[in-house]
């Protein structure tokens, strides 16, 4: 399964849930689909976009929290699992992009490329919900379950290791900072 | 950083009165989210966190963790605080520069400051002698706390330049404040 494909499948979901994803494809693909003012893209900070998803959902629980996370960033924060498991959050579902790889920085295998499983991690972690999937349409079941379910997920997606030619977007870091800020804020939130 | 050294569990000299004091001042602040690793000076403040209905408390893995939460609740529009030892603000260091300073994120910073004057663990000493230097090296406004006069003054001052300025700002829980002995 191509990234790209898997999260146009999820699009139209996503429109509707607060978004964080990590740096380099996933950013620039996701925006290639269309920004929306509850997307934040991670740039830097490798390994802690899902530290975000968890803090957002912790903080607004009548939000739905995505995180796009990929196996490189994981890998560089996996005690967040551990801290994801230990609040499990229903409203969070964290999905990741699985390419085996570095892919921005000329595509080095990762430990999942000689057999390290995060779902695996995911679940001996203590995270209520965990797959493995390897097909779109399997990507978009499990997602659209994960958002239905009552618990946390963490959704492992084996993709190509391909990505856009290009990860420079348009959009500003802090322009996407503030204006994601200032989303969170229009949204009726009954802890503020 | 968790240590097992003058500790012994929950009868070690770590003042319950000043530890109030600082929650007390967090509280007054706005604060409703903490994110924490134990450390023996931070015992009675993560417990008072613990028990506090209307505190989110996040026990992390590693201190790093807390720069992405700390980040998430100010995009959410929740004040939080992040308690570490000095060695926890060591292991987070890329995350406060290319997070939270990358974006303009606030953080309040309190960091038990270990390895100072009067410290018995050998293995503590090293970081003493580095955290001020490495506050200095990132530009980050702090102050120390070993006066119980100056709590709540100096903690609410340093939550309103880190909104104000979206930038880190750290307090050092001294000896003095934090140790009974």
């Amino acid at each position: 399964m191509l990234r790209l494909e898997a999260m146009g499948a999820i699009y139209p979901a996503l429109e509707r849930c607060i978004v964080v994803t990590i740096m380099g494809a996933v950013s620039a693909e996701l925006q290639s689909l269309g920004h929306r003012p509850g997307f934040f893209y991670l740039q830097h900070g490798m390994g802690l976009a899902s530290s975000m998803g968890l803090g957002i959902a912790l903080a607004r629980p009548e939000l739905q929290v995505v995180v796009l996370d990929g196996d490189g960033s994981l890998l560089m924060n996996l005690g967040a699992l551990t801290t994801m498991a230990r609040y499990r959050p229903r409203n969070l579902v964290h999905v990741v992009f699985d390419n085996e790889s570095l892919l921005s920085v000329g595509g080095f295998p990762t430990a999942t490329a000689t057999g390290s499983d995060l779902a695996g991690m995911a679940a001996a972690a203590g995270i209520p919900r965990t797959a493995t999937v390897r097909t779109t349409a399997d990507f978009t079941a499990a997602f659209d379950e994960a958002l239905r379910a009552n618990a946390m997920t963490t959704l492992v997606a084996k993709v190509e290791a391909k990505g856009p030619p290009v990860f420079l977007t348009d959009l500003p870091m802090l322009e996407n900072r503030f204006q994601f800020q200032r989303h969170l804020r229009t949204l009726s939130g009954s802890r503020r | 950083m968790e240590d097992d050294g003058d500790d012994g569990g929950a009868d070690v000299p770590v003042s319950v009165k000043h530890s109030g004091l600082i929650y007390d001042a967090l509280k007054a602040c706005g604060v409703k989210l903490i994110s924490a690793l134990p450390e023996t000076w931070l015992v009675h403040l993560i417990q008072m966190a613990e028990d506090d209905p209307e505190m989110i408390l996040v026990r992390l893995a590693k201190e790093e963790e807390g720069v992405g939460i700390s980040a998430g609740a100010h995009l959410a529009g929740v004040k939080s605080a992040m308690l570490m030892q000095n060695h926890g603000f060591l292991a987070s260091v890329n995350g406060i520069v290319s997070l939270a300073r990358l974006y303009r994120i606030p953080l309040l910073m309190l960091i038990s400051y270990r390895g100072e004057f009067g410290e018995r663990d050998p293995w503590q000493t090293e970081g003493g002698g580095t955290t001020e230097p490495l506050l200095r090296a990132l530009s980050i406004p702090y102050e120390r706390l070993d006066e119980p006069a100056h709590v709540a003054r100096r903690i609410s001052k340093a939550q309103t330049l880190a909104e104000s300025s979206l930038k880190p700002v750290a307090l050092l829980l001294g000896r003095d404040l934090m140790w009974e002995e």
